[in-house]
């Protein structure tokens, strides 16, 4: 058995950020880092670095998703995947002036939902190559699709069709 | 089990005053401050309490982990049971129904519900990012990351739909800034004209700063009890005429285009041509709604309801949302508030506290503020709380609370009816 009364826990010279005395209010620093697995979702992540747009569609009912999902919403049926097509229809659309922290230097940006011709439900994504005044509901689009894949939903995104 | 279900009422309520950052006094004695009002008001100790539910959104505000039992003790409700909802935006509203399900049950005579969020912790932009956590991870959050881009794209299919018009939006703006003058609890009282919120910066386009919510800290505390209790404890107390519930899928994206769940005053007929919800309106809202009238035996929401407190997170989804209530057609919805329907002397007057734009959004705390404020309309008794009562609907007497999150992934809707 060690007895040691003048045990001390050793002290260093960092410091603590204080914004504010009274209340007494200091920084507190938190990071974490995942390791995020997209699971039965993967295809469609690995499929953006093929060009390719991946949707599911219901192996009972038929219904197409625009987005990936497993299993269909309504009958409960395993979905199989189908490449979408990669011209469509904007939906609808808003210009994010602010935006949260991570996304802030990228503003201002164009959101939008996608409608593809013979699918059921729309596909949202990021528009360039137009300007605020010009984005409208029914404008053609097309899919684009990052060289260096990041392997994030944003490796496509759409530019407006020359028409 | 030999519980047996029973009717549940209101019995009193408190608010702390929101405000963009409480930094002396963090959750618990926030949560107290509006519990102690609550009890006070009708002359109540802890020892007439059965347990309590809690409510807050997240745990990365404060980054604080089972926040809600350090309320439920900080105030001295142990070591009776406590459990905590989270159901995003809607949080404060899924608690309180939640709360009326504990003493509907017959488990308990009587339960607290306790409600807060302290957002100021970190910076707006931040807090912007924790709030969107709670749309899709791997789809939707790289893409936008932000709710009010989500609103915004709502709001936009919903000017295409129905020809609304963003002065529309901003009239709500106008109506809900200008209740909160008389609401002393309110974050952002202002007089305000629709030119001032068009001219406000654009945050998403059509929606400005100011036909958007504020992040808030603040709390608010419901006490709910059975008959028996409730009348001991008051002679007014407000019953629980009904709940309802609805959702939809976390992406939008998803939203199927189907035809109108009907409430009991419409056609198959009115909505020929409408393809429902799409990404226009919110379905979880109006599922909600069916339920909550069919308990409560509301035929015709117009003619029977007095007051409504609504989520009005930005303008234009309360617009969006008098259609889900049935306070206007589908489509209609920015006429109601054009016509002065929502005002406090209206129709049926939408969010006189100021509802979330103007009297704060403190997530977990908003659905209980929304309840307490109904409660005092129902009460009569807002000028005995508030020093003033240029907002009391005068023989208010069956009111309606509305909670919502994500883009209307999941939605609470109570009806409360008054006693004398």
């Amino acid at each position: 058995m060690t007895v040691n009364p003048n045990a001390k826990i050793p002290e260093t010279l960092e410091g603590t950020t204080v914004y504010s005395t009274d209340p007494l209010i200091i920084r507190s620093h938190y990071e974490i880092d995942y390791m995020h697995s997209y699971a039965q979702d993967s295809e469609f992540f690995r499929a953006l670095g093929q060009k390719k747009i991946m949707g599911s569609k219901c192996k009972k009912c038929g219904y197409k998703y625009a987005t990936p999902r497993a299993h269909c919403m309504f009958c409960g049926s395993e979905t199989e995947w189908f490449q979408l097509p990669n011209e469509g229809m904007v939906h609808t659309f808003t210009t994010c002036y602010f935006g949260s922290e991570e996304f802030l230097k990228d503003t201002p940006f164009h959101l939008i939902m996608v409608e593809f011709d013979g699918v059921d439900s729309l596909f949202m994504a990021r528009l360039v190559g137009v300007s605020a005044e010009d984005l409208m509901i029914g404008m053609k689009v097309k899919a684009k699709f990052k060289r260096n894949q990041k392997f994030s939903a944003t490796d496509v995104y759409f530019v407006p069709v020359k028409e | 089990m030999s519980s047996k279900g029973q009717d549940v009422y209101m019995v009193t309520g408190g608010v702390t005053k929101f405000s963009k950052a409480n930094t002396r006094k963090d959750f618990r004695y926030l949560v107290k401050e509006a519990f102690d009002y609550a009890l006070n008001d009708v002359h109540m100790t802890t020892a007439d309490i059965d347990g309590s539910v809690t409510a807050y959104f997240s745990d990365h505000f404060q980054r604080q982990a089972m926040a809600g039992i350090m309320a439920h003790e900080y105030v001295g409700l142990s070591p009776k049971p406590s459990k905590r909802i989270e159901a995003g935006g809607s949080t404060g509203g899924m608690g309180f129904q939640t709360g009326i399900e504990e003493v509907a049950s017959g488990r308990m005579d009587s339960c607290a519900v306790m409600g807060f969020e302290t957002m100021s912790h970190v910076e707006t932009w931040k807090g912007n990012e924790f709030i969107a956590l709670a749309s899709d991870m791997n789809f939707d959050y790289p893409v936008g990351g932000f709710y009010t881009g989500y609103y915004a794209m709502m709001a936009v299919r919903h000017m295409y739909e129905f020809g609304t018009t963003v002065e529309q939006f901003a009239k709500v703006s106008v109506k809900n800034h200008g209740n909160a003058i008389h609401n002393s609890y309110s974050q952002s009282p202002m007089r305000l004209t629709v030119e001032d919120v068009r001219n406000s910066p654009m945050v998403s386009y059509p929606l400005t700063r100011l036909d958007s919510c504020t992040m808030s800290d603040g709390a608010a505390v419901a006490i709910l009890a059975n008959e028996k209790k409730a009348f001991e404890l008051s002679d007014h107390p407000v019953l629980i005429k009904g709940v309802g519930g609805g959702t939809d899928s976390m992406r939008l994206s998803d939203r199927p285009f189907s035809k109108v769940p009907l409430l009991p005053n419409e056609k198959e007929s009115d909505y020929a041509n409408l393809k429902y919800p799409g990404v226009h309106s919110f379905r979880a809202g109006r599922v909600a709604a069916i339920e909550a009238y069919k308990a409560a035996g509301i035929m015709d929401p117009l003619e029977e309801l007095d007051v409504v407190e609504l989520h009005d997170s930005f303008t234009s989804s309360e617009i969006q949302t008098y259609e889900d209530l049935g306070l206007a057609k589908y489509g209609e919805g920015g006429l109601y508030v054009e016509e002065g329907k929502a005002d406090v002397h209206g129709i049926v007057p939408v969010n006189t506290s100021g509802g979330l734009l103007a009297s704060g959004h403190a997530i977990g705390a908003s659905g209980i503020m929304q309840a307490v404020f109904t409660f005092w309309q129902l009460q009569h008794s807002i000028k005995k709380h508030l020093k003033d009562d240029a907002l009391q609907v005068p023989n208010a007497k069956l009111g309606l609370t509305h909670c919502h999150a994500g883009t209307g992934t999941t939605v609470a809707v109570t009806v409360m009816e008054a006693t004398k």
